[in-house]
C-alpha cells in the first residue's frame, strides 16, 4: 500500500506531446479512475507509472521516494491489461504464481497462496487449465488473480472489463469494488466507461487531450464540473449546452426567451443535464418544442425535442411519460440546475 | 442441418482423385529413386520404363556404403548443415527479436540492406565470394561453407523469425516485467516457449537449404574429403558414364536425414501455441 505522487509529469514521442502538466496526488488505499476519450493519454499515464514507459519529464513517486528510473520490477506495483495477457504456455495455477517463482518462494508457500486466490475469484476447479480452455470471464479473473497474490503496494487496471459482455461487465464491476473494500490497496483504473467510473472511483481524473480536465468525487464531477468538456463527458445522457446571451440580470436564450440569473455575467453557453428538465404543456415552459423521438426505458423515457433555434434538447424524466412523437410541448429549466460556460468553455462560479 | 453438410457422392470422389492424381505427380519422382537404386546395373537399360525391376538388388546400397566415399560427404554434410541451422537461427532470433521489439538508428537501413541482399542472382557473387574466401584461407574447408551458407541464409531466416515474434503480443512480456522478471527473464521464460514452432521452422528451412546446396559447395571445395554429399553425387558422373544404381541410392540414403530432422521438429510446428494469451 502506498502513496503515489505525480509532479508536473509529461511524457512525449519526438516532437510529439501526448502528456503534459499531470499533477496527481494519490492518497494510500484510494481508488482513482483515470476517464476520457479514447487516445487521451490514458493508458500512456497508467504505464509510466507502471514503469513500462519512461517518463520525458517530471517526477514520480512512490512513498516519498523518487520513482523514474526504477524499473518496472523493482517497482512492486501489479497490472491488470486490458488483454489480460496471461501466458499461455502455463496453467492457470502457474500463471497466477509467476511473480513468486520469479522472486524465488517455495512451492508451497505458492500453492497456498495461489490457492487462497483462486478461492476468491471462483477458479479453484480451474487452476490445472491452460488459458486458451478459459472463458473471457474466466481469463478476467485469472489476470486479476495473477495481481492479487503478489499482495504489491498498489494496482493498475487498464480497461479491465471492456473485453467482456455487459453482464459480465456489472459483475466484474462489483467484484473489483468488493476487492478494493476488502484489500484497502490504492488502486488506479483507467476506463472510458463512466459507469464504471462514477461507481468504482473514490476520485475521478479526466483527461482530454492530454491534460488534466478536473479531478474530483463522482459528485463533484457532475454537479460542479469544471467545464464543457467535463460537464458533458460526465453523465448519461450527455447534457445539453446550448449559446446564450448575458445582459447582467438575465440569461437571452437564442429563441427570444429571457432567463432571469443574477450572476450571469461574462456567460455564452448554458448547459443543462436532461434529466434537469421538466416537461410541461405546449407554451407554459420556458421554451417550446416538438418530441421527435420517445424512448420508454420503462424506468425513464428520454425525450429529444427539436427546439427551433436552440436545436435538439435532449430530456430525461423518470417513469413513464405520456408524450407522443411529434406532439408540441414546453420546457422548464430548473435556475439551481443549470451551468453557465464562458467564452474559453470554463464553468462560472454560481453563488445560488 | 447434417443435409447441407454431407457432400455429394460424386463430389467426394472427384475430391479424392484430384489428391490422388497430385501425390502421385508429387510422389512419383521419389519412386522412382528408390525403384532405380534397387535395379541391378544390367537391367537399368533393358528394362527402361518397367514400374519394377524383374529382380531387385541392394547392391548399389553396399557398394555406397561399404566401396565409396559417401559416408565421409555424409558426415560433412550433416557437420555444414547442423551448423548451418544452428548458426542461422540463433542470429536471425536475435535480430528478428530486436527488429520486432526495437526501434533503433538505422533499422529501416539495415532491413533494407538485409532485402538488397536478396535481390542479387547467386551466379553474380560466385567469384567474388570465392576470391574472398581464398584470401583467408578457408577454401576446402567445411567452415567456409557454413560460413557462406550463414551468409545467405540469415536475412531470410531473419525476417522469418520476426514474423514469429511479431505474432507475440507485446502486453506477455510486460506483464511478466510487472511481475518481477528482468527483460531477459521475459524472453527465456514467455517469450522463448513460445517461439518454439518458429525456431523449429526456421532450423528446418535452413538446413534443408544448406543440405541440398551444389553451387558453393563445388566452387568451394575440390578436395574429396571436404566434399559434401551434393557434390560427392556428382562423382558418379565419369566422363564416359553415369552410374544411376548407386547414385540414386545414394539419394535414397540423403532423403534420411532431412526426413529425421522434420520428424524431430514437427512437434514444435504445432500452431496456435499463443492461444488464450489475450482477449476472448
Ligand atoms: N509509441 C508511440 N509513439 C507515438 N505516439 C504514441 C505512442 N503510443 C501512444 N501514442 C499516442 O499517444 C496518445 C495516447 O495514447 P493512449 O495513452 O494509448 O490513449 P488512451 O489509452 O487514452 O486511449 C495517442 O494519441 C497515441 O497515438
Ligand atoms: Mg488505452
Amino acid at each position: 500500500m502506498a502513496r503515489l505522487e505525480l509532479k508536473n509529469i509529461a511524457k512525449r514521442y519526438g516532437a510529439v506531446e501526448v502528456l503534459s502538466e499531470v499533477d496527481l496526488d494519490i492518497a494510500d488505499g484510494e481508488f482513482l479512475v483515470l476517464v476520457g476519450p479514447s487516445g487521451c493519454g490514458k493508458s500512456t499515464l497508467l504505464r509510466m507509472i507502471a514503469g513500462l514507459e519512461p517518463i520525458t519529464a517530471g517526477d514520480f513517486l512512490i512513498d516519498g521516494v523518487r520513482m523514474n528510473d526504477v524499473p518496472p520490477r523493482s517497482r512492486d506495483i501489479a497490472m491488470v491489461f486490458q488483454s489480460y495477457a496471461l501466458y499461455p504456455h502455463m496453467d492457470v495455477a502457474r500463471n497466477m504464481g509467476f511473480s513468486m517463482e520469479i522472486r524465488g518462494e517455495d512451492r508451497s508457500t505458492r500453492a497456498d497462496k495461489v490457492a487462497a486466490a483462486a478461492k476468491t475469484l471462483g477458479l479453484s476447479a480451474l487452476t490445472e487449465r491452460l488459458p486458451r480452455a478459459l472463458s473471457g470471464g474466466q481469463r478476467q479473473r485469472v489476470a486479476m488473480g495473477r495481481a492479487i497474490v503478489r499482495d504489491p503496494r498498489a494496482f493498475l487496471f487498464d480497461e479491465p472489463l471492456s473485453n467482456l459482455d455487459a453482464a459480465l461487465r456489472v459483475e466484474m464491476r462489483l467484484e473489483i469494488a468488493r476487492l478494493h473494500q476488502r484489500l484497502g490497496a490504492t488502486m488506479i483504473y483507467v476506463t472510458h466507461d463512466q459507469v464504471e467510473a462514477m461507481t468504482l472511483a473514490d476520485r475521478i481524473v479526466v483527461l482530454n487531450g492530454g491534460k488534466v480536465q478536473q479531478v474530483g468525487t463522482p459528485l463533484e464531477l457532475y454537479e460542479r464540473p469544471a467545464n464543457r468538456f467535463v460537464a458533458q463527458f460526465i453523465g448519461s445522457p450527455t447534457m445539453n449546452v446550448f449559446p446564450v446571451v448575458s445582459d447582467g440580470a438575465a440569461l437571452v436564450l437564442g429563441d427570444g426567451a429571457r432567463l432571469a440569473m443574477p450572476d450571469c455575467d461574462g456567460a455564452t453557453a448554458l448547459g443543462v443535464r436532461p434529466e434537469h428538465i421538466d416537461v410541461a404543456a405546449a407554451g407554459d415552459g420556458l421554451i417550446d418544442g416538438t418530441a421527435d423521438v420517445v424512448e420508454r426505458l420503462g424506468s425513464d423515457t428520454n425525450l429529444y425535442v427539436n427546439a427551433g433555434d436552440l436545436g435538439m434538447l435532449t430530456v430525461r424524466r423518470a417513469g413513464n411519460l405520456p408524450v407522443r412523437p411529434g406532439e408540441r410541448i414546453g420546457l422548464h429549466l430548473r435556475p439551481e440546475n443549470l451551468h453557465l460556460f464562458d467564452k474559453a468553455g470554463l464553468a462560472l462560479a454560481r453563488r445560488a | 442441418m447434417s443435409a447441407i453438410r454431407q457432400t455429394h457422392p460424386l463430389l467426394k470422389a472427384a475430391k479424392a482423385a484430384a489428391l490422388f492424381f497430385y501425390l502421385a505427380f508429387a510422389l512419383f519422382p521419389l519412386y522412382w529413386l528408390l525403384k532405380i537404386s534397387v535395379t541391378p546395373d544390367r537391367l537399368i537399360y533393358a528394362e527402361g520404363t518397367a514400374l519394377w525391376p524383374e529382380t531387385a538388388t541392394l547392391d548399389n546400397f553396399r557398394r555406397i556404403l561399404f566401396q565409396s566415399d559417401f559416408l565421409s560427404y555424409f558426415a560433412n554434410s550433416v557437420t555444414v548443415s547442423l551448423g548451418t541451422a544452428a548458426a542461422t537461427t540463433l542470429i536471425a532470433a536475435g535480430a528478428g527479436y530486436a527488429f520486432s521489439r526495437f526501434d533503433f538508428g538505422g533499422k529501416k537501413i539495415v532491413i533494407a540492406l538485409m532485402l538488397v541482399t536478396q535481390m542479387f542472382p547467386l551466379l553474380m557473387i560466385i567469384a567474388p565470394i570465392y576470391k574472398i574466401v581464398a584470401a583467408v584461407g578457408l577454401l576446402n574447408s567445411l567452415t567456409s561453407l557454413i560460413i557462406t551458407y550463414t551468409a545467405f541464409n540469415v536475412p531470410f531466416a531473419t525476417f522469418l523469425m520476426q514474423s514469429f515474434f511479431d505474432g507475440i503480443p507485446k502486453d506477455l512480456e510486460e506483464a511478466a516485467m510487472m511481475d518481477g522478471c528482468t527483460r531477459f527473464q521475459a524472453l527465456r521464460k514467455v517469450i522463448l516457449p513460445l517461439t518454439l514452432p518458429g525456431l523449429g521452422a526456421t532450423l528446418g528451412f535452413v538446413f534443408t537449404a544448406a543440405w541440398s546446396e551444389l553451387l558453393f559447395a563445388l566452387m568451394l571445395i575440390s578436395k574429396n574429403e571436404a566434399m559434401t554429399f551434393p557434390v560427392g553425387l556428382l562423382t558418379f558422373v565419369s566422363k564416359f558414364s553415369v552410374d544411376w544404381g548407386q547414385m540414386m541410392a545414394a539419394g535414397v540414403l540423403a532423403l534420411i536425414p532431412s526426413c529425421l530432422f522434420f520428424i524431430f521438429i514437427q512437434r514444435y510446428l504445432v500452431q496456435g501455441l499463443t492461444s488464450g494469451a489475450v482477449k476472448g
